[in-house]
């Protein structure tokens, strides 16, 4: 069943050691707070509160609108300014609610209320977790309250907590881990009392011993639940390859979790649905590591959400010089932006400062040293599929399983020739599935 | 306008490895060979490298202005051509042929076929074969002037003669014979051939340089070396003969093609597997070459012979998608 890693995969440099170490600080904003209605996979949410309205802590502004969709709830207290087109990490503008805050952080009733899950039904429990706007905190963004109601609950045997944290740099996992272990197995316990067969997986890898030990401790009690250690690999909070890692269970990329009996969420989302659950509490804050070469001062900030990162910046005492890159997520997949001056989403997790670009390279010719397939975790053959696809050779490209690449860049990492594999695997792959809504649109 | 970043799509974190520092690797690894090269065949060694680099990196510079393209980016890989080049010939050759050998390399095997990466047999080994085919007798003086030219091709076979020491036949032909050879000396080098092939020692420090860098791995060398073993066992007709088989191993440029040449990325195979594939298939053909047919140069054969299949063993070879098994059972 459980193995300690996956084929393939790829030794990055960590880089987490600049911030690992160091507590969370608490950063309450300063300026007015935006919050996008489309912070999550799905149809943005439709908003519920008007120009001019007074709003208080973990009051829903935003509506799901749809059944994969996510509520948006205020973090702050105070007066809705706009709701107007706001730019986000993608470098898209999207229709933002801004609140001025007032900094008295009045709460809505009931916020904080400690309830005892086990006798609420299961409806109440997913209720709670969709009410509190929760979505995969990892970093995709998929509706938690979906996630927990799969079609056959009988037949989910796993409920895996990702604690990998593969991504370099990223620490934010990491110090809720050793800071507030607690709340991710009250976490794990409220969806594990949804999934009467299931047993709760706690996947951390090897480069995190305090947690591994920490968690041991925490559930030693448990026998329904077990703390799995994995090898210290990127990709190895992929979620296919935590999958495969912890139940031995293969998904591809026609396949969810739930269709081989299991149910993956993040640490950090886990610990969010303990408070939507056990203490009546919205997602309004998370942990956002602000790392790399080029901060002075790298740490972890418990922010709310909605904070705009240029104070978050501020508070981790700005640059050394003019970065060259900055980077929202991790150095792997993460979103490069040309500006920091936007707000902290449900699945924004970092801010990186990177003095010189390391992708800013110039391609030359393959040497088919066969790098690219080795790390391929999905056992793919990433310059073949680049190639095809600069040819635009969709029919080949697909036949040759390019629609399976997770985009976790590990080929175009290693590539010695410095091609930039994923990017045109990830291109045609969005290509092509644009050509097949088209054709049945 | 001043808080303006670089935007490029993820991955934004490189390996330090590149492919100019896999060939300088290559360079470095072929340092021990060369070097014992020119101290068992002279300094007219030294001239024979440096020639063979020289017309590597000139033609390809050259080819490169007159077809108005980016000139060599500097990436090393005519060094290393023109560096096993020089390792695949003796030390006598004159310094045209090693010119010739040098352009034919570059030009027509590597630039004409599209250049890096696109050229579907090893260069140097091309154009080592193509310069025994055309100067058998150069090709086959392996004894800088001291020595009387062997009358046949195969210096195994011949008769050529390390400088000092082992008289009469070569390590291979004795050991062919059933007769008992220094191991010792055959290990260290001290004996006739080309200039880079001779020293299983040197040639071994370079692999596991190469080795432990992770530049090659050992599935292609191995599987090669065990199969060359295994086929002299059953069909060398000597049985379990400890002194033959070895001598199979350390003599006859195994050592030198197995580590150096049927890894050459452009002409292997990408996977496992497939390289497990061409390693047999590599042994195979040199066991066949050594003894069914008259030993001319066994290994260069079997490996250019072995570049032409890659792309059959790649097709073949192609691994299955993660998580995709059983729809290709199910098929």
């Amino acid at each position: 069943m459980g193995k300690s890693t996956f084929m393939g995969g790829i030794h990055p440099y960590e880089g987490k050691e600049l911030t690992m170490d160091k507590p969370t600080t608490v950063l309450l904003p300063k300026g007015e707070l935006v919050f996008p209605m489309s912070q999550h996979i799905g149809a943005p949410a439709k908003p519920v509160v008007a120009v001019g309205d007074y709003v208080l802590v973990g009051q829903k502004i935003g509506e799901a609108d749809g059944y994969i969709s996510s509520n948006v709830i205020s973090s702050v207290s105070g007066t809705v300014k706009a709701i107007e087109k706001r730019l986000v990490v993608t470098g898209k503008l999207v229709e933002s609610i801004v609140i001025e805050n007032d900094h008295e952080y009045k709460k809505i009733e009931g916020y904080g209320k400690e309830r005892d899950y086990k006798k609420m039904s299961k409806q109440e429990i997913r209720e709670a977790v969709k009410e509190a706007g929760i979505v995969g905190l990892g970093g995709a963004g998929f509706p938690t309250n979906v996630k927990l109601a799969p079609k056959d609950e009988d037949a989910i045997d796993y409920v895996i907590i990702n604690g990998a944290e593969c991504e370099p740099y990223l620490t934010s996992d990491y110090r809720l881990m050793i800071e507030e272990p607690e709340k991710i197995v009250g976490g794990l316990k409220i969806i594990l009392s949804l999934f009467k067969n299931a047993k709760g997986i706690i996947a951390i890898e090897d480069n995190k011993p305090e947690a591994i030990k920490k968690f041991q401790e925490l559930v030693s009690a448990d026998s329904n639940i077990e703390v799995h250690i994995v090898k210290t690999k990127y990709p190895q909070g992929g979620e296919r390859q935590l999958v495969y890692v912890t139940t031995g269970r293969k998904l591809n990329s026609k396949k969810l979790p739930a269709d081989v009996g299991c149910v993956v969420n993040n640490v950090a989302t886990a610990a969010a649905v303990y408070m939507a659950v056990a203490k009546s509490t919205p997602l309004t804050n998370r942990i956002v590591t602000i790392s790399g070469d080029a901060v002075n001062n790298p740490q972890n900030f418990d922010v709310l959400i909605g904070t705009n990162f240029g104070e978050i910046v501020e508070a981790a005492d700005g640059f050394k010089q003019q970065p060259e890159k900055i980077v929202f997520g991790g150095p792997m997949m993460g979103m490069a932006m040309y500006t920091y001056n936007i707000s902290v989403t449900k699945t924004t997790s970092s801010l990186l400062g990177f003095l010189v670009d390391e992708a800013a390279v110039e391609e030359s010719p393959c040497i088919r040293c066969g790098r690219c397939t080795e790390v391929c975790p999905l056992q793919l053959v990433p310059v073949q599929l680049a190639i095809l696809g600069a040819h635009n050779d969709e029919e080949r490209f697909v036949k040759m399983d390019g629609l399976e690449c997770c985009g976790c860049g590990s080929c175009s990492y290693i590539c010695p020739a410095r091609k930039g594999l994923t990017q045109q695997i990830l291109q045609t792959k969005n290509q092509v599935l644009a050509n097949r809504r088209k054709a049945k649109a | 306008m001043n808080d303006l970043y670089h935007v490029t799509a993820a991955p934004h974190a490189r390996s330090p490895i590149t492919t100019r520092n896999i060939m300088q690797d290559v360079c470095i690894a072929l340092i021990p060979a060369s070097l014992f090269g020119i101290y068992n065949f002279g300094l007219r060694s030294l001239l024979v490298i440096l020639t063979t680099i020289l017309a590597c990196t000139v033609t390809e510079y050259v080819y490169c202005r007159l077809m108005k393209m980016k000139v060599n980016p500097g990436d090393y890989s005519d060094v290393v051509t023109g560096l096993l080049l020089a390792l695949n010939l003796p030390a006598s050759i004159p310094l045209w042929m090693a010119v010739l050998g040098g352009v034919f390399a570059i030009l027509i095997v590597k630039m004409l076929y599209g250049g890096l990466g696109q050229n579907f047999m090893n260069p140097a080994l091309a154009a080592r074969v193509f310069l025994i085919i055309s100067f058998p007798a150069q090709m086959s003086n392996f004894v800088v002037e001291k020595i009387a030219s062997p009358t046949t091709l195969d210096y195994i076979n011949s008769g050529a003669v390390a400088l000092d020491g082992v008289t009469g036949a070569t390590p291979m032909a004795a050991v062919k014979a059933g007769e008992t050879v220094n191991l010792l000396q055959l290990f260290v080098g001290n004996h006739g051939g080309t200039i880079g092939e001779t020293s299983a020692l040197a040639l071994l420090i370079g692999a596991g340089y190469l080795l432990y860098r992770r530049v090659i791995s050992l599935r292609i060398p191995l599987t090669y070396i065990v199969t060359v073993v295994v086929f002299a066992l059953i069909f060398g007709g000597q049985g379990f003969d400890v002194n033959y088989l070895l001598g199979q191993v350390l003599g006859g440029g195994l050592i030198l093609g197995a580590f150096y040449m049927a890894t050459d990325y452009v002409t292997s195979p990408g996977s496992h597997k497939g390289q497990i594939i061409y390693g047999i298939f590599l042994g195979l053909l040199t066991g066949l070459f050594r003894v069914v047919g008259s030993g001319v140069e066994g290994v260069s054969y079997a490996i250019i012979i072995g570049n032409l299949v890659v792309p059959l063993i790649d097709k073949a070879t192609r691994p299955v998608s993660f998580g995709k098994e059983r729809a290709k059972v199910e098929k």
